[in-house]
């Protein structure tokens, strides 16, 4: 747990406070993402609790300890720090970047080298790339390391300051799924700064928006952040796509599907009639078991569904993905509905009120 | 009258162990120099990047001392430290500082913020970070001071001749006052070898100590 108690900083010959007084705790086990507009001190606020920057006042207690009688260096050692320019050693290898903390606090040499081929596995790394130098590297794969590195030593906090903030917007989208698979499997106290609200709503179980000077104006879940933002700074600084944004935080998993106006392949004309009425649309889906095997316009099949040539749902939607891909599906295909599949077995589909119903509801 | 070759090859033979000899004379004094030089430069180059203040008096105290002329500096020894080894040291010292702070400095301060944030972020003491970080990743500026520094050492050494050493430049001085071409062209030829060699083998040296400044990806 780390908790900051009336935390403030003043930089040497600054008119304002870069951090005013904050006060945040952060519960063992969770990722904070810190947010806010460029100098509203989310870097401060991150690097006193490492003791890089040395708090004006008001105390930080990590693990229930204030940090304030810890030396410095001693400290850090306990923390896992990553950066956005990762700050690789571009004189020593990957092995030897990676072991850093473990050589640091005098672990012996078979431990650190089985250390470090967990790690490489771990972060899903080639174990040849062990013996290159960082400049031999992508720069996905020296982000990798970093954060390798920062694990090194197992430490239960792990700050992170705009760790994906150098690397294009497919490879971050990687990186953070990464991340997340990762906290599923190590349950570290994370913080992380970003300036990226849509980084923060994805990997944070709570979010800090900060605004100029620290001030603390909402700290909260995604889900309730988005739901109801505290005043009119936030509104703002989540942006217009408040709603769609929600959608992104909710799986298909978790919402009722509705049969669609479906019928069997031999169905009758009155049949399809009726499951188009039901709907309100004028096309129908053939199902066969639990094979959905595609669509056509009511106008293409006079006398009922045998015989008509269906067109297929290209899009397969899985419980695990969210409702924002099923709006994106919805509104792309000429039906404006989301079929949903588990596997290749149908389960039902999702229509553009259903999702909307989501939101509003 | 009989025309005397300009080399006379017979008289090298002849001399072989004196050639030996200050050739020994003159890579000692360049080593004392240099490694009491870079000693000196480090100290100061280090106050210098941890109290910025002291940086430019630091600076400027070696450049002035390098824009003395070497024969006045000497001359202006002797009547001090004498005929002696440490007049010469003095001097060969106080020409190689301006180079190497001027190397230390800009080698470690080009180095990658990131790299030392990172370092400081892991816990690294100044102490460590200096030895670990800071110094190895300046090494190949700092080299190349190096490279400069012994080079104009070399040749500084011949000037010492006038206070009764000066390596090679023994022979060259020797040569002016008997009017014998052989011995200057000896001492001239012998410094310019001396230096060059001494560059390739600190290349070399550079080469061993930063392995990964060899391999680059492609990008
Ligand atoms: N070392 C420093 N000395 C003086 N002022 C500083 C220093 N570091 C930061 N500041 C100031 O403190 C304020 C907060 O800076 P900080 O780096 O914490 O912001 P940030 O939220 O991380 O911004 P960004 O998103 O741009 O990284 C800014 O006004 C900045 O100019
Ligand atoms: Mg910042």
């Amino acid at each position: 747990m780390i908790e900051l108690d009336a935390v403030g900083k003043t930089y040497p010959g600054a008119a304002a406070p870069a951090v005013t007084s904050l006060d945040l705790v952060v519960t063992t086990g969770e990722i904070v993402a810190l947010v806010g507009p460029s100098g509203c001190g989310k870097t401060t606020t991150l690097k006193m609790i490492n003791r890089l920057i040395e708090p004006s006042r008001g105390t930080i207690r990590v693990a229930g300890r204030d940090i304030g009688s810890v030396p410095g260096p001693e400290l850090r050692r306990g923390i896992g720090y990553v950066i956005q320019h990762t700050g690789l050693f571009p004189h020593r290898t990957i092995a030897e970047n990676i072991a850093t903390v473990p050589r640091m606090l005098g672990w012996e040499r078979g431990t650190i080298a089985r250390r470090i081929g967990e790690l490489v596995e771990l972060m899903g790394l080639d174990p040849a790339i062990g013996t290159r130098y960082p400049a031999e590297l992508s720069g996905g794969q020296r982000q990798r390391v970093g954060v390798a590195r920062a694990l090194a030593a197992d430490p239960p906090v792990l700050l992170m300051d705009e760790p994906f903030g150098a690397v294009d917007p497919i490879l971050r989208s990687r990186l953070q799924d990464e991340l997340l698979a990762l906290q599923r499997r190590l349950h570290k106290t994370i913080v992380l700064v970003t300036h990226d609200i849509d980084e923060a709503i994805k990997v944070a179980d709570r979010v800090a928006i900060l605004n100029i000077g620290g001030v603390l104006e909402q700290y909260a879940p995604p889900g309730e952040l988005l739901r109801a933002p505290a005043n009119a700074f936030v509104e703002d600084f989540l942006g217009a796509d408040r709603g769609i944004k929600r959608l992104s935080l909710i799986r298909i998993a978790e919402v009722p599907l509705e049969a669609g106006p479906v019928v069997a392949p031999g169905a009758g004309a009155a049949e399809v009639a009726e499951a188009m009425r039901r709907y309100g649309v004028d096309w129908f889906g053939v199902v066969s078991g639990s094979d959905l095997l595609g669509w056509a316009w009511g106008s293409e099949a006079p006398s009922g569904a045998g015989g008509v040539a269906l067109r297929p749902f290209e899009v397969r939607l899985q419980g695990a993905d969210t409702l924002r891909d099923a709006l994106d599906t919805a509104i792309t295909g000429r039906t404006l509905v989301a079929p949903v599949f588990d596997g290749e077995r149908y389960l039902g589909m999702l229509t553009v009120d259903a999702i909307s119903r989501q939101v509003i509801g | 009258m009989i025309a005397r070759p300009f080399i006379d090859w017979g008289w090298i033979v002849d001399h072989l162990d004196e050639i030996r000899d200050r050739i020994g004379e003159h890579l000692a004094l360049t080593a004392i120099a240099l490694g009491i030089g870079l000693i000196i430069a480090l100290v100061l180059a280090l106050a210098g990047l941890r109290v910025p203040r002291a940086l430019p008096p630091i600076t400027w105290t070696a450049g002035v001392l390098y824009t003395i002329p070497s024969l006045a500096l000497f001359a202006f020894l002797v009547p001090i430290t004498g005929f002696t080894t440490l007049t010469a040291e003095i001097g060969l010292v106080s020409y190689t500082l301006l180079i190497l702070i001027r190397s230390i400095v800009t080698g470690i301060q080009g180095i990658d913020p990131a790299v030392t944030e990172a370092a400081r972020g892991m816990g690294y003491s100044p102490r460590r970070m200096l030895w670990e970080i800071e110094l190895p990743l300046a090494l190949p500026v700092i080299v190349a001071g190096v490279r400069l520094a012994a080079v104009t050492t070399v040749g500084l050494v011949t000037v010492t001749a006038l206070i009764g050493l000066g390596g090679v430049g023994f022979f060259i001085l020797r040569g002016l006052n008997r009017f014998f071409d052989t011995e200057i062209v000896l001492g001239t030829a012998l410094s310019v070898m001396l230096a060059m060699i001494l560059d390739a083998a600190l290349v070399g040296i550079e080469r061993v100590l930063t392995p990964w400044s060899r391999r680059r990806s492609a990008t």
